[in-house]
């Protein structure tokens, strides 16, 4: 333990203080950039008091989208990013845990070499593979949809791993009462295991939502209709899509939006791991 | 409740390693069986056997007239305690008692009334709405005992289940577990490696070593008449001293030793039956170095060497105040000799 002098205390609190204000102050910045008019940021500073335009600014992006840009309102693209990142969180930990169960519980041909096939994965991030899996994707006709945008994002050889792991510190002995009980394969997963996993499923969850609706390369590429626009990907054409200097306050007023739900993932869930932490045992 | 019938079975693992063969046995309707054995002897394979939990690589299994070697454990109709209770952690103590009757499709009426008659009979409803780990050791053994009785199973299997308890406790639970067999009149079988539990629970006891049965038999036949060398060292605490017949050279022991059968060559004898004065029945003597001296209470013990350098363990109600004295006579009453044989590990009175 270090010591706990004042003048330790002070140094502490300083360093802490350094660090979040580097990490919050770009975050205040757009927030407060978000409220100005558009002529504000022309004049080459950035003021540090939020301005008078806030609720005209997201009522644009949010309703009216820009049509000279290309880009759909802003609850379109929200939309979007949100059942895209749902589908490949809900999607993979669904893979992830019945691949998990599969691997821990039963006793098939080939099954280590099918765990370090899916632990291989791991070394190969979508951003290799993506031009084959474009391909893929095309011939199967899946451009412009939402089963193009998530599905080939939804195999995940980090959650099987994760819950391979943690499925292996549950005792032996919980599966043969299960099992003495009268509960098969299915009922023993269900009635057992997901409820002893629920923290464990709850962290990925949020790793995995957060994952889901920051992808910008993937959705970049295989949409080209507006209707399918994500909303990370819907910042960036906003700020190189028009020939016109790029209106930087409602590309901020975007910023904070697209920023939001990730963040309210993280509150939401955070109370369920809580939970989840102090009332389960293995 | 169903008697056992346990014919030549076997457990054989990949790599010709056998953990468990030529098991024979008949076990009572109501009987309480105690499996016991050194770690290794293959007690939990074949308890884990009979409950479906390890495959049947050889033989037949019997319980009441079916043949259940290729069911499930769920259709053997057998409960089982584990050694670590294995509740679901998850449940509260009533879920944890009405999982298996749900599973069986028993109706919610049912069931409570089941959980709620085996809680009032162990006394855990107070804990009913408790998860498992808001209880105490002995709450959760309970438990465990309950899950398992709470489906009046034919057959109650119990893998050393009280070993996580401290030794009051184990005590207790001990005795509990006897008079609710008792009660209840389930077919049990019982493993543990604690030979004192073995004694006292069973009605029959089954000594195992290396996978195959040394001796089955009432716990007072087997303390009293062990079969083998290793059910003689193995059962009684101190163990048996095991004396080889070379050490009674002296003259006077010879035409006691031409009593016993020819193929004799080694004599046990219980530490508390070895004697420090003549008694007046025959007794083989034997001249001893005074060793250790172990004060316990009421049950004291005394090691001494051998004329050969063989040591001895004699139980003793005081000290025997022989420190200035190195050497005594140790004698040893003919009639409390188990005579047996080296190469063949066996006892060598047997009609």
């Amino acid at each position: 333990m270090v010591e706990n002098n004042s003048w330790s205390r002070f140094m502490t609190h300083c360093i802490l203080i350094l660090g979040v204000a580097l990490v919050v102050f770009p975050v205040y910045l757009a927030v407060i950039a978000s409220t100005h008019e558009a002529g504000t940021f022309l004049s080459g500073t950035l003021p540090l008091l939020p301005g008078s335009q806030g609720l005209e600014n997201y009522k644009q992006v949010l309703f009216e989208g820009r049509s000279r840009a290309g880009t759909p309102p802003l609850h379109t693209m929200l939309w979007n990013s949100f059942v895209m990142a749902m589908t490949i969180t809900i999607g993979k930990l669904l893979v992830s845990l019945l691949s998990a169960f599969a691997i821990v519980y039963f006793r098939f041909p080939f099954r280590m070499f099918f765990f370090w096939v899916i632990f291989l994965t791991l070394m190969l991030p979508v951003e290799v593979r993506i031009v084959p899996t474009f391909q893929v994707v095309a011939d199967l006709g899946m451009l412009n949809s939402f089963a193009g945008l998530s599905i080939p994002l939804i195999a995940s050889a980090t959650a099987t791993f994760l819950f391979r792991q943690f499925f292996m510190t549950i005792p032996e002995e919980m599966l043969e009462a299960a099992r003495v009980d009268g509960a098969g394969p299915l009922k023993f997963f269900k009635d057992i295991l997901l409820p002893l996993s629920i923290t464990n499923i709850a962290a990925l969850f949020v790793i995995m939502f957060i994952y889901g609706w920051n992808q910008y390369l993937w959705p970049l590429l295989i949409t080209t209709d507006p209707e399918y626009y994500t909303i990370v990907m819907g910042i960036q054409r906003m700020v190189t899509g028009a020939d016109a200097e790029p209106l930087w306050h409602l590309v901020m007023a975007t910023v904070v939006l697209a920023a939001l739900p990730p963040i309210l993932v993280i509150l939401f869930m955070q109370r369920l791991f809580v939970k989840g932490l102090t009332e389960t045992e293995k | 409740m169903a008697s056992i019938q346990i014919n030549r079975l076997g457990k054989m693992y990949t790599g010709d390693v056998k953990a468990v063969s030529e098991i024979n046995l008949t076990i009572k309707d109501g009987e309480f069986i105690v499996l016991v054995g050194p770690s290794g002897c293959g007690k939990s394979t074949l308890l884990r056997m009979i409950a479906g939990l390890e495959s049947i690589t050889e033989g037949d299994l019997f319980i009441g007239e079916r043949r259940v070697n290729d069911l499930e454990p769920s259709e053997r109709d057998i409960a089982m305690v584990f050694q670590n209770y294995a509740l679901y952690p998850h449940m509260t103590v009533y879920n944890n008692l009405g999982y298996g009757l749900k599973n069986r499709g028993f109706s919610k009426d049912e069931i409570k009334t089941r959980v709620d008659a085996i809680a009032k009979m162990l006394e855990i409803t107070p804990f009913l709405e408790r998860k498992p780990k808001a209880l105490s050791g002995g709450q959760r053994q309970r438990v465990a005992m309950g899950r398992a009785l709470v489906r009046e199973p034919k057959v109650f299997l119990l893998d050393e289940p009280l070993s996580n308890l401290d030794a009051k406790l184990r005590v207790q639970m001990r005795l509990e577990i006897k008079q609710l067999q008792k009660r209840l009149k389930t077919t049990s079988l019982y493993v543990t490696h604690d030979q004192l539990e073995a004694m006292t629970l069973a009605d029959r006891l089954v000594v195992l070593n290396q996978g195959r049965i040394e001796q089955v038999g009432s716990p007072m036949d087997v303390y009293n008449r062990p079969d083998t060398l290793f059910v003689a060292q193995f059962i009684g605490s101190p163990s048996m001293n095991l004396i080889p017949i070379t050490e009674f050279q002296q003259s006077d022991n010879q035409h006691l030793l031409s009593q016993l059968p020819a193929t004799t060559d080694i004599l046990g004898i219980r530490p508390d039956q070895l004697l420090l004065s003549r008694p007046k029945e025959d007794a083989l003597c034997l001249d001893c170095q005074v060793g250790l001296f172990e004060p316990a209470g009421a049950e004291s013990h005394l090691y001494v060497k051998t004329p050969l350098g063989q040591d001895l363990t004699l139980r003793v109600d005081i000290d025997p105040q022989v420190h200035e004295n190195p050497r005594l006579s140790v004698y040893i009453p003919l009639t409390k000799v188990h005579p047996f044989n080296q190469s063949s590990q066996r006892r060598t009175d047997i009609q």
